[in-house]
């Protein structure tokens, strides 16, 4: 009996087929704020049925269960080799049980071996800190929303967006009107600005991580969200790009340093099927409690 | 909500406006990015798949074998249709497709196919896993799943009661359109 290998299964479900509840608050939110009798309406109501089928099926909300991101903030002295051999069986296993599909092709032939491993799938996040707590969140990211995803690089001549907090916002709005629909709307945006390339659209991830409710302990960002938050939704793409009041559910900005000659702002944009757990782990890893 | 019984003729797809909710009773064949690739790229149709009069979904389901070697769908929702802008035109002229289902809306190419060939696109919701494979009553059959893996593959379906929104018609009417020029006004005086 492995217990690791158990509690990563389940925690592979749960997020699978569950929504967190500050999502799902959220979700419910919008649709009683939708005009009754529209499109977007009829849409909130399938996305309300489709949460609490998937929740008492044990199947997956979405059948694209995303990319497979593990954050994972571990004692000094933990075992990483041993934890990433065993994350790596629990995939493959909830990929069998049909928690996940078959969801990763070898990027050159094409090949879907059915495993869900290979070359950065799953990815896994160390972080170490000096407690005795063993806590591992999960993300599972699909594909549409991701595409949607983008990087710009400031100054921003067509958007007239400048190096500063304005331009941010220019180009933040930009890349909402540019998901109009296809991310699987109303979304939730994860930002970062600043960082190189590849730091910006992880850090832009990392947001995903907080609570959809909670606020921005920077006030200048905290502005910042709620005003494209509010913005947003001013626009009328609505849940789906039908048209509508809701078109994001939160948007989660972080910061981190750039070179002089670099301003990235990177925006992640998270489906309405924001599939995102954690539990913390007790000394024999079993799970003794749920993150969200 | 109007119900689309199959075979999905002509003169009932062009009956559709934007904005109608339709449920589909009958079959759909499954077809996302791999499917689309070869079609255009001159590949035949393996037997037994016929798209005339048919619709196409751009889907790639969760699918478990039962232990008598059946198929069941476990999660089913649409995938994101503008990757095939490319193809789609092409497919529903050269194949007679009557419908398309996917989400998030296809381009001015696509659009003028429906409305020379009578085709439309129907919207399903996106991540709706669970309602749709509910509607999914039966898997008839699969093509091509060797080649092209399981959610690429092309997955045969009866369908019932499968719940979608016409967001592009025959008649030159385009959701998507409507509602990025719509947007894009409103962003401007706000920005």
């Amino acid at each position: 009996m492995n217990v690791l290998l158990d509690s990563l299964v389940e925690l592979i479900r749960r997020t699978s087929a569950e929504i967190p509840e500050d999502v799902q608050r959220a979700i419910m939110t919008s649709l009683e704020n939708e005009k009754k009798g529209t499109i977007a309406e009829s849409a909130l109501k399938i996305i309300e049925r489709n949460i609490e089928l998937a929740k008492r099926k044990s199947q997956p909300i979405c059948q694209d269960t995303g990319s497979i991101l593990f954050y994972v903030d571990c004692p000094v002295g933990f075992d990483q080799i041993t934890f990433t051999e065993t994350c790596r069986e629990a995939v493959k296993l909830a990929t069998k049980k049909g928690y996940l599909r078959q969801n990763s092709v070898d990027s050159i032939t094409g090949e879907n071996d059915g495993t869900n491993l290979g070359p950065g799938s799953p990815t896994i996040h160390f972080h170490q800190h000096r407690s005795d707590k063993l806590e591992v969140r999960l993300m599972l990211k699909g594909g549409g929303c991701e595409n949607v995803g983008a990087q710009y690089s400031l100054p921003a001549e067509k958007l007239k967006a400048n190096r500063d907090l304005d331009g941010c916002r220019k180009v933040i709005l930009d890349a909402v009107l540019q998901a109009q629909g296809k991310g699987c709307g109303p979304g939730i945006l994860g930002v970062c600005i600043g960082g190189d390339r590849a730091v910006g659209y992880e850090f832009s991830k990392l947001q995903f991580l907080r609570f959809l409710d909670d606020r921005n302990a920077d006030p200048r960002l905290d502005a910042l969200e709620q005003d494209i938050l509010k913005t947003a939704n001013e626009l009328g793409i609505g849940p789906m790009g039908f048209g509508g009041k809701t078109t994001l559910l939160g948007v989660k900005i972080g910061v981190a340093n750039r070179l002089p000659a670099s301003f990235f702002v990177s925006v992640s944009y998270m489906c309405w099927a924001f599939r995102r757990q954690g539990v913390e782990l007790d000394s024999g890893l079993a799970i003794a409690r749920w993150l969200y | 909500m109007k119900v689309l019984q199959a075979p999905f003729t002509e003169e009932m797809m062009r009956s559709l406006r934007v904005g109608d909710e339709v449920a589909i009773n009958g079959i759909v064949f499954t077809g996302r990015d791999a499917v689309h690739k070869y079609l255009h790229e001159g590949g035949a149709l393996p037997p037994g798949v016929n798209l005339r009069d048919g619709i196409i979904y751009h889907c790639g389901p969760v699918v478990m074998q039962e232990p008598d070697g059946g198929w069941k769908v476990t999660a089913a929702g649409p995938t994101t249709s503008i990757r095939e802008e490319p193809y789609q035109g092409q497919i529903i002229r050269d194949f007679g497709v009557r419908g398309v289902i996917g989400k998030g809306g296809m381009g001015e190419r696509t659009l003028d196919a429906c409305g020379k060939y009578g085709c439309v696109y129907l919207h399903a919701i996106g991540g709706a896993a669970q309602v749709l494979a509910e509607c999914v009553k039966r898997v008839r059959n699969v093509y091509m799943k060797e080649e092209f893996g399981s959610p690429e593959a092309i997955w045969e379906l009866e369908v019932e009661n499968f719940p979608a929104v016409v967001t592009m018609d025959s008649h030159g009417g385009s959701l998507h359109r409507d509602v990025l020029r719509t947007s894009q006004e409103a962003l401007a005086s706000r920005v």
